[in-house]
């Protein structure tokens, strides 16, 4: 199949083949990393903005390799050194950013929908990186990728999402595209940080750590933001910790040896995960931010391609 | 100056009158309601109503005028003009103006300005608390003289329950009620839409129904308390409408109101972000609606009231989460209550003229609301076969913040009298 989308903005809205198609391009990309010069010219003559208004590491940088190894040019735009630091809404920002002809906005914004009311403005293609609590799809189609690498498939397999699901984007994208290629989800947290209705996307919940990690294939662990307690959310990140954290002791008693350990970073070291976790056996998340770059040198492709077909026809 | 609204269905809930009628005017005043009054109009102006239904003036007891201070958002003068060509002949307009409408000399700007410029009748309603702060009493003594006729710090609730209990205490001799926006704020932080699954799949706080039914139902406590006249504003839950229904079989004082688009509308307009789906309270779900419609029919809520809420564009574009809350309904609430609910027959239309005509009125008491003959001649003659497409560039008001764009109805205004003046006339 050939990839049609204008944008990438949620996995809500894409279907079983498209993710399996952004998977194996990631895959036959993946090379790229390992070669002595990491560089194709795929993409030259292309340009790629980066539009942050969210503090990003992992993320930006990961586009900005993607966007290079494949030779596109790439433009990184922060809020905190930018026009936005003067008043200039997001709209107007982003046309001025169009009006620069690039190929590719990806952005990231604390608003739920802003990666939406790009794409609805700008003809050029948008990726969403993280808006607010929505979605965050390429965060999990590297998940998708770094699981099906490990076991081979996805199809059947059982996953536990631990922490505070309410306030992920994260959460939401792996739901929605883990149900589609036919994975079992339980979400797992103090009540108050597991949204209202959250079994009608699809998902079982548990209360307890021990019963939502036991003979699951994979555990993702999610990042506490630490203004949850602030919020009155939860008492304290010692009791978060104490009873929401994972440590080996608990997962040598619950969990099966052939668990994944995932976390979308940066990781709370000691609150949500204990070092040894992070750093041992089962954990993965190295491998993700890996992945990061391939899934991201793979959506670049597709939507950059499809733009490249459409003109051509 | 003698007018002859000649040989149409004359709907007067409040004389019971539901008849094909000439409705006679003099000097502003009804003077006569019956069959082939003709030959007593010697030399009148004679609108032709055929067809049409003729009905005691419109009045919306909610709207936000946004004058003084907000007046890139509308004006007295737009704001009336918008209420004309949606059939209204009253409106009362809310305190959350800059400078709040919670002194003396803000009401007497209004009144003056609503005198020179405005096109229908406009009644003020005053601040329960200073600056709408929630800290101290505004003087509703002198608010009541200057004319308001209520009290309400709309767009905010009083969270203070004992501040609210002085104020319905301190408002009794002046037989105004308090209007209650019922919302505990604790339970609303941050929320931008209804708490529920569209929520959650949209990323964005929700504010639950609880929210507002806890206030709700604090507010009635208080009203049986005190023994003041509580008016409940833009209710938009079952659970509400349950409160409500039950203080009223308890005789409590308790009135309510509900808008156009929490009767019409569910949170699944929410979804795309659409910002014109934004407002406070936020659109429910479907059983809300149908538990709002079988309210409004059954007399538990009262009265239909807008909360025309204008904005400009530049606070409606851009990202949901910080864009305004509210939507204009003036210029749309007529003909998409008698499209949607009369034409399905949901609601019978003496019952909805009633709920947007006399039931305010007395509500308030203000003059109108019926076409008994020394009433004030405040007319509304609605083309029942007159179909409209919302289009939001075509509104007299000053903005376009509308979640009914594109919808096609039928049932609009055709003409508008007040005080047996023509204010507006469809093209």
């Amino acid at each position: 199949m050939a990839w049609k989308r204008k944008d990438l903005l949620t996995t809500r809205e894409l279907d079983a083949a498209e993710i399996t198609l952004i998977l194996d391009t990631a895959t036959s990309l993946r090379e790229i990393s390992g070669r002595e010069i990491k560089k194709v010219p795929t993409l030259r003559g292309k340009t790629v903005v980066n539009l942050f208004y969210e503090a990003s590491t992992r993320t930006r940088t990961s586009f900005e390799i993607a966007g290079k190894w494949l030779s596109a040019d790439v433009i990184n735009f922060s809020a905190s050194t930018s026009s936005a630091g003067k008043g200039e809404t997001l709209l107007d920002t982003a046309r001025n950013i169009e009006a620069m002809s690039p190929d590719v906005v990806v952005v990231r914004h604390p608003s739920s929908g802003a990666a939406e009311l790009l794409a609805r403005t700008l003809g050029c293609g948008v990726v969403n990186a993280g808006d607010g609590a929505h979605e965050h799809p390429t965060q999990a189609l590297l998940d998708l990728l770094t699981i099906r690498q490990r076991k081979g498939h996805l199809d059947g397999l059982q996953v536990a999402i631990v922490g505070d699901v309410a306030h992920s984007r994260v959460a939401r994208s792996n739901i929605y595209a883990m149900r589609k290629l036919g994975m079992t989800v339980t979400v797992a947290g103090p009540p108050t940080l597991i949204p209202p209705q959250v079994q009608e996307l699809g998902v079982k919940v548990a209360h307890r750590l021990d019963d939502a990690i036991r003979d699951v294939d994979v555990i993702m662990m999610l990042r506490l933001q630490q203004e949850r307690m602030s919020a009155g959310l939860i008492p304290t990140l010692r009791e978060y910790a104490r009873y929401w954290g994972l440590s080996l002791d608990r997962l040598d008693a619950n969990a099966r040896p052939d668990v994944l350990i995932m976390h979308p970073g940066p990781v709370n070291r000691g609150i949500e995960l204990t070092p040894e976790v992070a750093d041992g056996p089962y954990s993965v998340i190295l491998e993700q931010t890996g992945n990061g770059v391939a899934v991201r040198m793979a959506v670049l492709f597709l939507l950059i391609g499809a733009r490249t077909a459409q003109e051509a026809a | 100056m003698t007018i002859l609204i000649s040989n149409g269905r004359v709907i007067d809930p409040a004389t019971g009158t539901d008849a094909v009628q000439d409705v006679l005017i003099q000097e502003g005043a009804i003077a006569r309601v019956g069959r082939e009054l003709a030959r007593r109009a010697e030399g009148a102006e004679v609108i032709e109503a055929t067809g049409k239904i003729v009905a005691p003036g419109l009045i919306d007891i909610h709207v936000h005028l946004r004058e003084p201070g907000y007046e890139y958002k509308e004006t007295i003068e737009s704001g009336t003009r918008a209420a004309a060509a949606g059939g209204f002949t009253t409106v009362c307009c809310m305190a959350n103006t800059d400078p709040v409408n919670d002194t003396r000399a803000v009401t007497d700007y209004i009144l003056a300005k609503a005198r020179a410029v405005g096109v229908i009748r406009v009644y003020p309603i005053g601040a329960v608390t200073r600056g709408l702060a929630g800290k101290e009493l505004a003087e509703h003594a002198e608010l009541a003289e200057a004319g308001c006729v209520a009290f309400s710090d709309d767009g905010r609730p009083v969270m203070n329950a004992e501040l609210l209990r002085r104020a319905m205490e301190y408002t009794l001799p002046f037989g105004l009620p308090v209007i209650s926006h019922a919302e505990d704020a604790n339970l609303t932080r941050g929320a931008s839409m209804n708490e529920g699954v569209v929520s959650v799949e949209l990323g964005l706080t929700g504010a639950p129904a609880a929210a507002e039914e806890a206030m709700v139902a604090r507010d009635i406590l208080l009203a049986e308390l005190t023994g003041a006249h509580l008016h409940v504003a833009h209710i938009s839950t079952a659970g509400a409408v349950r409160l409500v229904r039950d203080a009223k079989a308890r005789g409590v004082r308790v009135t309510a109101e509900v808008t156009p688009h929490h009767l019409l509308l569910t949170e699944e307009a929410v979804r795309g972000y659409d910002t014109n789906a934004k407002m406070n309270p936020p659109l429910r779900t479907q059983a809300d609606c149908e538990a709002l419609i079988e309210a409004l029919s059954d007399g538990t809520i009262d009265c239909v009231a807008t909360d025309h809420a204008p904005h400009a564009l530049s606070e409606k574009e851009g990202e949901y989460d910080r864009a305004a809350f509210g939507v204009v309904g003036l210029e749309t609430a007529l003909v998409l209550l008698h499209d949607r609910l009369v034409r399905t027959g949901r609601i019978d239309l003496s019952t909805l003229i009633a709920r947007m005509s006399h039931a305010p009125a007395r509500l308030l008491n203000l003059p109108g609301g019926t076409l008994a003959p020394g009433s004030p001649a405040d007319v509304t003659i609605v083309d029942p076969e007159r179909e409209v497409t919302i289009d939001p560039r075509s509104f007299l008001s000053r903005s376009r913040n509308t979640p009914f764009t594109g919808l096609r109805a039928r049932g609009a205004a055709a003409l508008t009298l007040v005080g047996g003046r023509i204010v507006w006339r469809a093209a």
